[in-house]
């Protein structure tokens, strides 16, 4: 190389330095005196106007940690602590007290022509089992269901804390074992007695004549009157309910998030006690309410009389199939 | 008394997990409980923030309100504990919780969570303090030693503030008049009623 070549080289160097130097300096006199890195940042309040609650990435395995802030909270604590308890004392008190009133003003609705001491079949021991079955379960359910919501207030004080958590740690385990075969009941329910509690045109009748159980009046049925078909759909529609809202809540967080968490909780507590105050007036009419009928589930017969009273075009199909004569060897079916 | 509180500065947190790590080994928490926590929101976009979080000890707490067997109560520093042996494991103290602070030692299959687990602030439970049946169910109870909580304490940019809330609120206050930005106390409102202003 020469040392022309060489001084060229140079030259070329420091010109391309001066050059940087010359074009940096002005850049950096125009930096603002101040900066604000949060101009960009995320605001609390923007994210829980626009998505009610602030979520965010983690690093642990426990994906539904992932929500930072959910203020629904809040509300889902409003419902527990004071809707559910409104709805539930309403519902619950409001039917006993109806009861009761009803009781006292109709009594016992007899029958009419009195017993004829003639049986009918009405339903088989399979149907009895099954019935018994989820009545049992029902019950334990409804009261350990129940000492969630009303324990705390009407429980607790009068037992000791210790006490308390260990009937309501025992109920929690009743309530979450014995949903399987009141689950089971209602499924089967809904099967074995489909057939007869569709609504037909004799339904819209019956409800006209108010049932029969103002007055004397006995509006024909078939085996299910409108009332029997009402509480049929009432447990298979609320049983159905509880029992998948009930069984998000048993395996918490399976493919639902904190807020649908929340929401089987309010469909849960809603439809039982609404449910529990429905089963009230059924446990009324099957017992204390109607002479004769408690023996339908109780040995699975009835009075001849009672079946003509209640559930005449039941009786006359029977007739027909020429099995009512004495004691009926087949069930009702 | 002092009214106990945890204060986030988003601003400063830097995702280290110092104060997770410090957490469960300070109260040998079992694996898969995680009283506090790092939520990292828009993360990888500009202006992701990360915030620490943890029992806020909330005024009014709904977890005590929800709670069918009443195992809440709340110190005279406002820090709300509750009772192990009272807990039977519904789980709805989570469901009314804003901040996602109760933990459960298992998944929950038919309902059998175990005791409910979370942030005590440092302050044991219901037993006798320091004592070991206090350290086996709620850890160690640094309060009765005239210490602070040690997440906050081992906060490597002090971004985790905690104690009286009227003495961390100012320092918060402070940092923003002199740097001149801040998003905010995070998840005072919810939990308190009541903002610093950023």
């Amino acid at each position: 190389m020469t040392p022309l070549c060489n001084w060229v080289r140079y030259a070329a160097a420091a010109f391309a330095l001066a050059l940087i130097i010359g074009l940096a300096a002005p850049v950096s006199a125009q930096q603002p005196t101040s900066v604000n890195p949060t101009a960009s940042a995320v605001k609390e309040q923007q994210l829980l106007q626009e998505l009610q609650r602030v979520q965010g990435r983690i690093t642990i395995p426990d994906a539904k940690e992932s929500v930072l802030i959910q203020p629904a909270g809040r509300d889902w604590r409003q419902f527990h602590e004071v809707t559910l308890r409104w709805i539930g004392a309403i519902a619950i008190l409001g039917m006993l007290v109806v009861l009761v009133g009803f009781y006292l003003w109709r009594g016992m609705v007899r029958i009419d022509s009195g017993r004829s001491g003639r049986k009918i079949v009405r339903f088989s021991p399979f149907e009895r089992f099954i019935h018994w079955m989820t009545a049992t379960c029902f019950i334990v359910l409804a009261i350990s269901g129940l000492n969630i919501t009303f324990g705390k207030p009407l429980l607790l004080p009068l037992m000791s804390p210790e006490a308390f958590t260990t009937w309501s740690e025992a109920a929690k385990y009743a309530h979450n074992y014995l949903s399987f075969p009141f689950t089971i009941g209602v499924i089967v329910i809904f099967l074995i007695w489909i057939g007869g509690n569709i609504p037909n045109s004799v339904d819209a009748e019956w409800i006209k004549r108010g049932g029969g159980l103002v007055g004397d009046d006995h509006p024909p049925a078939y085996r299910f009157n409108a009332g029997q078909k009402l509480m049929y759909w009432v447990v298979v529609l609320g049983g159905g309910a509880v029992a998948i809202s009930g069984y998000i809540l048993m395996f918490p967080f399976y493919g639902t998030g904190i807020a649908g968490m929340q929401l089987a909780q309010i469909v849960h507590g809603v439809v039982a006690v609404l449910f529990v105050a429905v089963m009230l007036a059924h446990i009324y009419i099957g017992s204390i309410g109607m002479e004769g009928a408690f023996e339908a589930m109780g040995t699975g017969e009835v009075d001849v009389n009672w079946a003509k009273e209640h559930h005449k075009l039941w009786v006359d199909e029977e007739m027909g199939k020429g099995r009512s004569s004495g004691r009926a060897a087949q069930p009702a079916e | 008394m002092a009214r106990m509180k945890f204060l986030c500065d988003a601003d400063r947190c830097i995702e280290c997990n110092a104060c997770v790590t410090a957490c469960k080994n300070e109260h040998e928490v079992p694996w898969g409980i995680n009283r506090r926590r790092v939520v990292t929101i828009n993360d990888g976009k500009p202006g992701e923030r990360s915030i620490s979080m943890a029992c806020m000890h909330c005024t009014d707490a709904p977890c005590a309100s929800v709670c069918p067997t009443n195992v809440f109560y709340t110190t005279a520093d406002a820090v709300v504990l509750h009772s192990k042996d009272l807990c039977i494991g519904c789980g709805y103290c989570f469901y009314a919780c804003p901040f996602g602070a109760p933990q459960y030692p298992r998944v929950g299959n038919f309902g059998s969570r175990g005791k409910m687990d979370k942030c005590t602030f440092c302050a044991g439970g219901p037993e006798a303090d320091n004592t070991a049946a206090e350290y086996e169910k709620y850890g160690s109870n640094r309060l009765a030693e005239g210490k602070l909580p040690l997440c906050a304490e081992m906060c490597s940019t002090k971004s985790l503030l905690a104690g009286d809330g009227d003495i961390i609120a100012k320092i918060y206050k402070e940092r923003v008049v002199k740097r001149g930005y801040g998003s905010g106390a995070w998840g005072w409102q919810t939990a308190y009623r009541e903002t610093i202003a950023g």
